[in-house]
């Protein structure tokens, strides 16, 4: 479904490379974690599949496409497939809960009634239908993520990317969210894939793991088997962290 | 008798009142017309921005700059020959509304500018995931979401814009405070200078009240 090959990525300015030769590949229907220390690259990793960012060498290919080759159209036609949440939501403030969700769904020129009827069946989905005519003001950070799930649902994407997605919830609503997206990825087969810094995340969601420190995948594999012997001292120091 | 309020003329002063208006009306709506595309433009092409620019970001960031450092009053006089080529005259309300847009023009465009800046990254960063197009960023997200701050940039420039339209007395133009420095100031008609002082004042009061209570509705936060 997703292949990284070989991904250099330096940015103009800065001395250290951000990625140095990462490859890795998730398959369909997988929740697949990366998990490393802030400025491991995880950010800049999880951006290359929507192309966000472009690597500076390597491949990246999406369901058989080269995003290289991409015009800017097919690139935006392939973005709606892939939806993404944020550790700050990106939710406009602006505007309502409802007309949050209905907001890719215009761009896509999809008319009034429809895109009413999809926006109720994703916040209830998420169960946010009390809230539709809240402004992301007026909401706990756990309603926001919720909100900004259903947005990232609303043009039916294959694939989910969550940059840290519940790195700014306490603990319970980190559950609750993380609940929520394992149903998605069981009930729709939707491919997730997410980067955090939290052993706790990786464990609770994930069915395959890879390690990112400073650019490079220093050990993956199966979440049941790293958690059994890690190999690593990276991915070791942060088994310890949580006491497992 | 030269008493107090003896040389004020009623007339004079509500046809000043309607001078003012109508060069601070007209030329706020065409500033606000120039200056949020000029603004969106700086903002986009700026580094590490959707449509990274550097020449184009340069080329503007100078223009709005020189022109920000020209002096009104110099503004007015060089400005002649394009102020007549534009509305057919360089005299009167007209003749001081080209002037007046191109002073304040790039004022406002750098708080725009300012105003988007202050719109979460992340906000633009969902938008393009979603796979908007950049017009689609930009009226979908950027601007409504900078909507309060594009209105207190906007009620800035409109006060500022009122003590430019005192010095476009020097071409005839009329207005406030026009009034204030011919007859006020360089008459001494202490109670001229007085009368259009402080409908000066309210009519400032006037403008940021409105701001800020337009800017409050847009703001959802």
């Amino acid at each position: 479904m997703i292949e990284l090959a070989d991904i250099y990525k330096r940015f103009a300015g800065s001395g250290g490379a951000a990625l140095n030769g990462v490859s890795l590949s998730v398959s369909r229907g997988e929740v697949f974690g990366v998990i490393g220390p802030s400025g491991a690259g995880k950010s800049t990793l999880i951006r290359l599949i929507n192309a966000l960012e472009t690597p500076s060498a390597g491949r990246v290919v999406v369901d058989g496409t080269d995003l290289a080759g991409l015009s800017a159209g097919d690139l935006r036609a392939l973005r709606r497939r892939i939806g993404m949440i944020f550790q700050n939501f990106g939710l406009l403030a602006s505007r309502t809960v409802a007309a949050n969700v209905a907001f890719p769904l215009k761009l896509t020129g999809i008319g009034r009634s429809d895109r009413e009827a999809k926006v109720a069946a994703l916040l209830g989905r998420v169960g946010l239908s009390d809230h539709a005519g809240k402004y992301p003001a007026q909401l706990s950070g756990g309603q926001k993520q919720r909100v900004g799930i259903a947005r990232a649902l609303a043009t039916d994407p294959d694939i989910l990317l969550c940059d840290e997605a519940t790195s700014a919830l306490d603990p319970e609503t980190t559950r609750n969210v993380l609940d929520l997206l394992r149903s998605l990825n069981r009930d729709l087969g939707l491919t997730i894939v997410l980067i955090t810094h939290e052993m706790d995340v990786v464990r609770a969601v994930c069915d395959r793991v890879a390690v990112l420190e400073r650019g490079e995948i220093v050990e993956s594999g199966r979440v049941a088997d790293i958690f059994a012997q890690a190999a690593h001292p990276a991915t070791r120091r942060m088994l310890a962290a949580i006491g497992a | 008798m030269s008493g107090w309020f003896s040389h004020l003329d009623w007339g004079d002063i509500a046809q000043a009142c309607l001078d003012t208006l109508t060069m601070l009306g007209a030329s706020l709506v065409l500033t606000v017309l120039l200056g949020v595309p000029l603004g969106v433009l700086l903002f986009l092409t700026a580094e590490r921005q959707i449509s990274q620019n550097r020449i184009v970001n340069a080329v503007l960031g100078m223009v709005v700059n020189i022109l920000r450092s020209v002096p009104f009053v110099i503004l007015l006089i060089v400005m002649i020959p394009l102020t007549v080529a534009l509305v057919g005259t360089s005299l009167g309300v007209v003749g001081a509304i080209p002037p007046l847009v191109v002073g304040a023009a790039p004022f406002y465009a750098r708080l725009v500018e300012g105003a988007l800046r202050e719109v979460d990254r992340t906000t633009i960063e969902a938008a393009q995931a979603m796979g908007a197009t950049t017009r689609q960023i930009v009226t979908g997200a950027l601007i409504p979401e900078a909507m309060p701050g594009l209105i207190s940039g906007a009620t800035v420039t409109a006060v500022a814009l009122v003590s430019f339209t005192a010095m476009a007395g020097v071409v005839g133009a009329g207005g406030l405070g026009d009034l204030a420095i011919r007859f006020g100031y360089q008459r001494f008609q202490t109670d001229v200078m007085f009368v259009t002082v402080l409908l000066l004042v309210l009519l400032v009061q006037a403008i940021q009240i409105a701001g800020d209570r337009l800017a409050r509705r847009f703001s959802h936060r």
